[in-house]
């Protein structure tokens, strides 16, 4: 039997939804020979593999650099989920959009710093006005839900794709949950 | 007096008072029709548009909630269609206002967030509208953060047909439309709030909460209308 | 007053009248009021009184001609000659050529197919009537239909007239007028309403401004008559703030009435008492739906509840009320002096009588028209309209404002009725009809009138609140040139379930303009999102790369 790639990703999120997935615990010992994890914050890889099977995308798209990443990985991933409120909804990063990027960055930078004050720039991508929804700049084909989701509710995805069904997760999990 | 009449919801055989509606005549008998404007002992708007039903030989759809029963009706409250307009239409609360689950004091216990359970809402494929709304916390013991208000005009209606002092009412139009309390006053200056908290306690959402209630914490307590209900249903 | 009383107050005010050889009246419409008539009646009663001619000629305010775009208007009786475009200026030449040829520079043709081909019913008098005066009226007959009801005819027969006439509501559904009435003077309770809706919140119209500027005492008698078939006591006409002179005509009519008794308690010494009163909008286009309406004048938040229960069972404070449009009970007076079968051998089988448009757009002659029920829309644009100026070609007219739908030039030549506009899917709606040549993007267009709905609805209802700030991003992201593919699915299934789910009549018709410009137009969206282009030129078009 062929293994499935697997890659999880990190935009703008917390990492609870990491965490949450590492919750799955020694279950994942179970699923470990149907599965190869090729790209994650959890291994070392550096570039985004050809062809993954499946990629769980945690956080909101929020500055250039999720978006073009996000493009990217979409391109070359089979089944893609957005994992978590974040993903899913853009959440607590999508606060600001009430208020556009430029006040949170004068927040953040300007206001605190008597001495010095200044929004970098070099080496980090600018903020997008609008803090985006994973959906609503890629195709995404499954959606789970939650802040976290809990582990139980993530190996049911993830087991349910391993034997190509297509996961269903209304009712086990919630927004906010 | 109000003759009896009998109808089908669903293919089952049902009776009802002619002066009841729809949706009481389906809860009696253990029929489920989603809801969210609607509450026990309040009058009703047919605002929110989530109890529509299908009505044999009526092209439009009519909302459960006001629609009384007729003799020979043939009431349909489950297919593709209404489903499909349900789900839209609480998408539709999510994208308006700015609905962040995960830190609402209401968290779990959310009427808005359990309807999207129940209609199997995985995501909004919505335009999201991130309105700037504001939140008002001078009120001593309440606050209302606007953000999380989905116009249901419960509040209103409690304060003014329970409790009798008309302190909340909505102002402005279309997605500008919010809740105020007098004429659009700080609620904590309100001459006219007796500071009952039936407005909080009605609210289906973390809009109205209790001050230093954390995420998750605020569970809503509205029992006392069904009590009301229930003593009017018996001096009919 | 009694009929004799009546009368005879007619004969001596034609008496009146005819003492002058000649009358000059001068449109005090909106338009023409807008263009200084007031100074050009003052310019000729100083011409007049001048030339020491003040006991053979008249100077006196009158209504509207219809041309606006050629005002501001003067005729002059009993010759007949419309001059356009008058100044104060002219004032002298105007009174001094009274004996002999008319002015040639300022003489409007009244040959042209403008005025040829119209069907005067609601318009009849053409404006020579002085609005402000019950005199002027009563000369020409006014309220004697009201005075013969009341003292030879019973309720059902007023109603059996109405129905054998087929007059369908003018407020836009043309929903049966003896159907509405038979049902509330059924209605049981003994306090009955009758409203008047002058609300007229469409962008574009202005008919029902007219109406009730030009002939507020035509609307009244045929409320009057309408209170006396359905058993009502009291009455409203609900006008919108924005019409100051409509507001001020009525009331001055309603006090002229009064003190001629022709409202008040036992009017013409029959049991038959009627109070009239008017009241002001605040200018929301969903305070024209008529449960808004009627929470308006209780005073409460203008926003609509579910019907049933419908006005003519259960409407203001509780009691049966009927409700029509201006347009309607201008119909009434006619109807019940010439006869129903008169009425209706104008129009159509099944729409019956005329319909009042206010003409607007690209178009040679803008201003208010009316024709029989049945003209096609082609006569109405190219012969009474004059077609499309600057040699432009014709795209689409636009029928019903906010809630109806563009047609497109291979239905010019289908006759206008309630049946085959909605076929077409637009409506006949209240009156307004905006023309489009091909300088009009019709994303714009659809963009325009959502606008228009998102900022009127009064949010109650989800669908319609939330559902129209959705269509109106979607449509600026596709104007934008930004939008995708699935923006477009997204846009019609929102059409689909406004459509479908709104509590009201505002929510319901909201998605009727993209819906008939994706009909016909689909391309010009396609265009805006696969090519990035507008093709009419008007939207900007984002080239950046899409912001998000
Ligand atoms: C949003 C909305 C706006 C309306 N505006 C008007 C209006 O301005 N004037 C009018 O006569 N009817 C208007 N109507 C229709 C009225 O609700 C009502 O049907 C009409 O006044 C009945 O009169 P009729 O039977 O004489 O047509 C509107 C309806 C809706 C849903
Ligand atoms: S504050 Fe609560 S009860 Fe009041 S309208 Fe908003 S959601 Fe409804
Ligand atoms: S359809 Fe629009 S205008 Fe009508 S009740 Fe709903 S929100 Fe109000
Ligand atoms: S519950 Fe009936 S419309 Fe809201």
């Amino acid at each position: 039997m062929t293994r499935k790639t697997i890659a999880t990703v990190w935009l703008d999120g917390c990492s609870g939804c990491h965490m949450s997935f590492l919750d799955i615990d020694h279950r994942l010992l179970d699923i470990a020979d149907m599965i190869e994890l090729v790209y994650s914050p959890l291994v070392d890889r550096k570039d985004f593999p050809e062809s993954v099977d499946i990629t769980l995308i945690e956080g909101s798209v929020s500055n250039q650099a999720d978006l073009d990443k996000i493009r990217h990985i979409r391109a070359h991933t089979r089944t893609l989920i957005s994992l978590g409120d974040c993903a899913v909804t853009g959440n607590v990063p999508a606060l600001r959009n009430t208020i556009g990027a430029e006040p949170v960055l004068q927040r953040a930078y300007m206001e605190p710093d008597m001495l010095n004050p200044q929004i970098p720039t070099i080496g980090v991508p600018p903020l997008l006005p609008v803090v985006r929804a994973v959906h609503t700049v890629v195709r995404v084909d499954v959606f789970i839900p939650g802040c976290p989701p809990s582990a139980d509710t993530i190996f049911n995805a993830l087991s349910d794709l391993l034997n190509d069904r297509q996961p269903s997760v209304a009712g086990k999990t919630r927004f906010g949950a | 007096m109000s003759r009896v009449a009998t109808l089908k919801i669903n293919g089952q055989d049902v009776s009802g008072r002619e002066d009841e509606t729809i949706l009481e005549v389906a809860r009696e008998n253990g029929i489920p029709i989603p809801t969210l404007c609607q509450i026990e002992g309040l009058s009703n708007v047919g605002a929110c548009r989530l109890c529509l039903v299908e009505v044999t030989g009526i092209s439009k759809l009519l909302p459960a909630c006001t629609t009384r029963v007729a003799e020979g009706m043939e009431v349909r409250t489950e297919s593709d269609r209404l489903t499909h307009y349900r789900r839209m239409a609480v998408e539709m609360l999510f994208a308006e206002g700015n609905h962040i689950c995960s830190v609402c004091v209401s968290n779990g216990h959310c009427e808005l967030q359990g309807m999207a359970v129940a209609l199997g809402i995985d995501h909004i494929h919505l335009p999201y509208l991130a309105p700037r709304r504001g939140v008002d916390a001078s009120h001593e013991r309440f606050t209302f953060d606007a953000n999380r208000c989905i116009l249901c005009t419960r509040c209103v209606r409690v304060c003014d047909e329970i409790e009798g002092a008309h302190t909340w009412d909505v102002m402005g139009r279309g997605v500008g439309s919010v809740v105020i309390t007098d004429l659009n006053e700080r609620w904590g200056d309100s001459p006219t709030c007796t500071s009952c908290g039936k407005c909080v306690q009605t609210c289906p959402t973390g809009a109205l909460f209790i001050k230093g209630s954390a995420v998750g914490e605020m569970t809503k307590r509205n029992t006392f209308l069904t009590y009301i209900a229930q003593m009017r249903g018996n001096l009919k | 007053m009694n009929p004799e009383e009546l009368h005879s107050l007619a004969e001596e005010r034609r008496e009146a009248l005819d003492q002058f050889q000649h009358r000059v009246v001068v449109c005090t419409g909106t338009a023409c009021q807008a263009a200084q008539s007031q100074k050009i009646i003052e310019a000729l009663d100083g011409v007049v009184k001048e030339r020491g001619i003040n006991g053979r000629c008249a100077v006196s305010a009158g209504g509207c001609r219809g041309l606006c775009s050629a005002g501001p208007m003067v005729a002059v009786e009993p010759t007949d000659v419309l001059y356009q475009g008058v100044t104060p200026d002219d004032a002298a030449s105007i009174i001094d050529s009274l004996e002999s040829e008319p002015v040639k520079a300022l003489t409007c043709d009244t040959s042209a197919p403008f005025f040829t081909r119209q069907k005067r019913v609601v318009l009849e008098y053409e404006g020579r009537l002085n609005p402000e005066s019950i005199d002027d009226y009563i000369a020409a007959g006014g309220f004697s239909t009201f005075v013969r009801v009341l003292t030879e005819m019973t309720s059902s027969d007023v109603i059996e007239q109405i129905r054998q006439s087929g007059l369908g509501g003018r407020g836009g559904a043309g929903y049966s007028t003896a159907l509405k009435w038979s049902t509330v003077a059924k209605a049981l309770g003994t306090a009955k309403y009758v409203i008047c809706n002058g609300d007229e919140g469409d962008p574009g119209a202005f008919m029902d401004r007219s109406v009730m500027e030009d002939y507020p005492f035509k609307v009244l008698e045929g409320m009057m008559i309408a209170a006396f078939a359905v058993g009502a006591q009291e009455g409203f006409v609900y006008v919108r703030a924005e019409y100051p002179l409509a507001v001020k005509r009525l009331k001055q009519a309603i006090r002229q009435a009064e003190k001629y008794s022709l409202l008040g308690n036992n009017i013409c010494g029959t049991s038959f008492s009627l109070k009239l009163d008017v009241r002001l909008g605040a200018g929301a286009f969903v305070c024209g739906e008529e449960t808004a309406l009627i929470a308006s004048i209780e005073g409460k938040r203008g926003s609509p509840r579910p019907r049933p229960p419908y006005p003519a069972e259960s409407g203001l404070w509780g009691c049966p009320t009927l409700i029509n449009n201006v347009e309607t009970y201008a119909n009434v007076v006619p109807i019940l002096r010439e006869g129903a079968e008169w009425f209706a051998g104008i129009g159509t089988e099944r729409s019956k009588g005329t319909k009042v448009f206010a003409l607007s757009g690209a178009i040679v002659n803008t201003g208010l028209i009316e024709v029989p029920m049945g003209i096609t829309l082609r006569e109405i644009i190219y012969d009474i309209g004059g077609g499309i100026p600057d040699g432009k070609r014709f795209k689409a007219v636009q029928t019903g404002g906010p809630s109806g739908g563009c047609i497109p030039e291979q239905y010019l030549d289908m006759p206008v009725d309630y049946q085959s506009l909605a076929q077409v899917g637009s409506i006949m709606g209240s009156g307004g009809m905006i023309v489009m040549d091909e300088s009009s993007c019709m994303v714009d267009v659809a963009k325009f009138f959502m606008e228009f709905c998102m900022t009127e609805s009064c949010g109650k209802c989800i669908p319609c609140r939330v559902g129209t700030a959705q269509m109106y991003r979607l449509l600026d992201k596709i104007s934008q040139g930004r939008a995708r593919l699935q923006d477009l699915e997204v846009l019609e299934e929102l059409c689909d379930m406004v459509k479908h789910t709104s509590l009201c009549g505002l929510g319901q018709a909201a998605p009727n303009p993209i819906l008939s410009t994706l009909r016909y137009f689909r391309e010009e969206y396609l265009a805006h999102i696969v090519d990035h282009v507008c093709p009419a030129g008007v939207c900007k078009i984002a080239h950046e790369e899409i912001a998000l």
